[in-house]
């Protein structure tokens, strides 16, 4: 026997996914609401139930894991000294290890900048600042505030090695729940992600969940693992890569578009051209940026706020609608499901949007450079143009029936030449909703994952004439 | 170890002499953290702040060099980098110019040291170990 069930503890769904590692199979999907506020496990025995139904028999499984992004996933501060360097390594970090990155400060903080981090309830802070040997000066004044000013949530230091000893002395003096890592930026424009995220990991399994009520749950299953976007970023990896024979689809992006939130995930090389100049901080191999402003729900009327009065007269006058009327009728009803053709068709168009407006963000630009040595190729960010597969995953890609007009969004260049999106991808659909579950299931068996992966996210379902134009 | 900033400003995209300047430092003891070419003055500035260092050494090799550093001195002070040593040389500006005059523009601007075109770093290292100490 091989079954093993894989929970994803959503802000919103409890989704279930019970899978047969031997035969690489999914046994059975279902989902119900997240009850965290009350008691996390009533939503999940009402779905587990609901799985049961589906099987038609009750089963049992060899182990129960989880990851979870509910009471509000896991909300970080991200401090460095300088905008460019610092600041954004310590949110890469942050994202990387699946969290939202609520805060972002650079060089001194002030105090009304730590009543931010208390008002808004953040779960961990990553402090970085200066590169080894570097300015210590910064983030030796940090650790004292955040220390006079008694904050107690876990602060991960992974700033200049040369002012370890004296972090530590702080986060000693003021009691702190302190923890050092390597630096997140050793040298100038060098990324070092890895041990920073693997003690944000560790604190949010060992602290985090416990404080969200989350902990509960591991009466009755084995253990939960990850934040869920962390999950998702491995199983993007995994199915990437491959494991041992079995080939993996190679260089893929992930869109996933939810509620609150937009994710973009990409596992590629910055660049593989020799004749440009590659500028700026050090790219992820496997990068995820997250968009708060933009999402089906909560985060609805972002997707309006970030266009012009002009645009929004256009859309209304084009499309028929009144655009801001309806974000704002999602925004105060998160739970609403789309009832007749009219909320369809206005959902399908806000998922065109935040597909399009969140690769915007994630993607790499590149700019011809005249100089008297003649036309040189300057480029900042990733560089997507060779990418083989784009794949949609998210409530609203998943029940599309224009699914290939959503994915098509993200290569998309419109008014962005220099935009390097990908050129010509196969796109590919998360039916299932199983991402997230095959990050989980990764971490034990990766062979069934990437098995499991490879046999259920497929073709676009629907026109095919549509989705190979 | 004293740490010094390195890189070709502007659209200029020498690469060789930058690499030498790399090389003769580093072997004379300094912590050298080189943004190579194309970077800009808050590129220069952004390094200098994360590595703490002491000194800025700006290469201009294309004749814009003038245009490329007006301003530098101001950011650096900006940025809270009042004490900075900021150095600058190559064929810095268009033409045969003479090289009074363009020092002299050119210590208007801030900059601490210019140095003319065709010199070698190894007579800026013996500047650098007066200004640095060994």
């Amino acid at each position: 026997m091989a079954n093993y069930l894989l929970i994803d503890f959503g802000s919103t769904f409890t989704k279930l996914c019970a899978v047969n590692t031997e035969e690489y199979s999914i046994i059975g999907t279902s989902s119900d609401f997240t009850t965290v506020e009350t008691d996390i496990n009533e939503g999940y025995q009402k779905a587990l139930e609901k799985l049961f139904d589906k099987i038609g028999k009750q089963i049992d499984f060899e182990q129960v894991i989880a990851c979870s992004s509910a009471a509000g996933g896991l909300k970080m501060a991200a401090i460095g000294l300088v905008k460019e360097l610092t600041v954004e390594a310590a949110k890469r970090v942050c994202l990387g290890a699946g969290a939202k990155v609520d805060l972002v400060f650079s060089h001194h903080l002030n105090k009304n900048e730590v009543q931010q981090i208390i008002d808004k309830k953040i779960d961990i802070i990553l402090l970085a600042g200066g590169s080894d040997g570097g300015n210590s000066e910064s983030v030796i004044y940090n650790a004292n505030l955040l220390g006079e000013l008694g904050i107690n949530i876990p602060i991960v230091f992974a700033g200049n090695k040369s002012a370890q000893d004296d972090i530590q002395d702080i986060f000693k003096k003021y009691n702190m729940n302190g923890h050092i890592c390597e630096n997140v930026m050793p040298s100038i424009n060098v990324l070092n992600i890895n041990d920073a995220r693997e003690k944000i990991r560790e604190i949010f399994l060992k602290q985090i969940i416990e404080a969200k009520g989350i902990k509960k749950i591991e009466q009755q299953i084995s253990k939960v693992i990850l934040p869920t976007p962390s999950a998702v970023l491995e199983a993007a990896k995994l199915l990437s890569e491959g494991y041992l024979e079995e080939d993996g689809l190679g260089e893929i992006v992930v869109v996933d578009i939810g509620g609150a939130t937009t994710d973009m995930y990409s596992i590629c090389e910055s660049t593989k051209r020799s004749d440009v100049i590659v500028q700026g901080l050090e790219e992820p191999f496997a990068k995820r940026t997250v968009e708060g402003d933009l999402g089906m729900r909560y985060s609805a009327p972002g997707i309006v706020k970030s266009l012009s009065e002009r645009e929004i007269k256009f859309i209304n006058k084009d499309k028929g609608i009144d655009i801001v009327n309806e974000v704002n009728r999602r925004y105060s009803n998160v739970k609403l499901l789309p009832e007749n053709t009219q909320d369809e068709f206005i959902d399908q168009f806000l998922a065109e949007m935040c597909a399009y407006r969140a690769m915007h963000r994630h993607v790499g630009r590149i700019q011809e450079v005249l100089t008297p040595m003649g036309k040189v190729y300057n480029q900042v960010g990733k560089d997507l143009s060779d990418v083989n597969y784009v794949i949609g995953t998210g409530g609203v890609i998943i029940k599309s029936n224009h699914q290939y007009e959503i994915l098509r969004q993200t290569t998309n260049i419109l008014h962005n030449p220099q935009e390097l999106r990908p050129n010509d991808p196969n796109f590919l659909i998360d039916h299932d909703y199983i991402m997230a579950a095959m990050g989980l299931l990764s971490k034990i068996e990766p062979m069934a994952a990437l098995m499991i992966m490879k046999k259920h996210i497929c073709q676009i379902r629907g026109n095919q004439d549509e989705a190979t134009k | 170890m004293k740490t010094i900033v390195i890189g070709v400003i502007g659209a200029d995209v020498h690469a060789v002499g930058n690499k030498i300047i790399e090389y003769t430092l580093t072997k004379s003891g300094y912590n050298v953290v080189n943004i190579g070419v194309l970077s800009s003055q808050e590129d220069f500035i952004n390094a200098a702040i994360e590595t703490n260092a002491d000194m800025i050494m700006v290469s201009s090799l294309y004749g814009h060099g003038e245009i490329d550093c007006r301003g530098m001195r101001d950011k650096c002070i900006e940025s809270g980098l009042d004490k900075i040593l900021l150095y600058v040389g190559g064929n810095i500006v268009v033409g045969k110019q003479d090289f009074a005059e363009v020092k002299n523009r050119f210590i208007e601007m801030g900059f601490n040291r210019i140095y003319p075109p065709g010199i070698s770093i190894d007579e800026a290292l013996k500047d650098i170990k007066t200004d640095l100490g060994e």
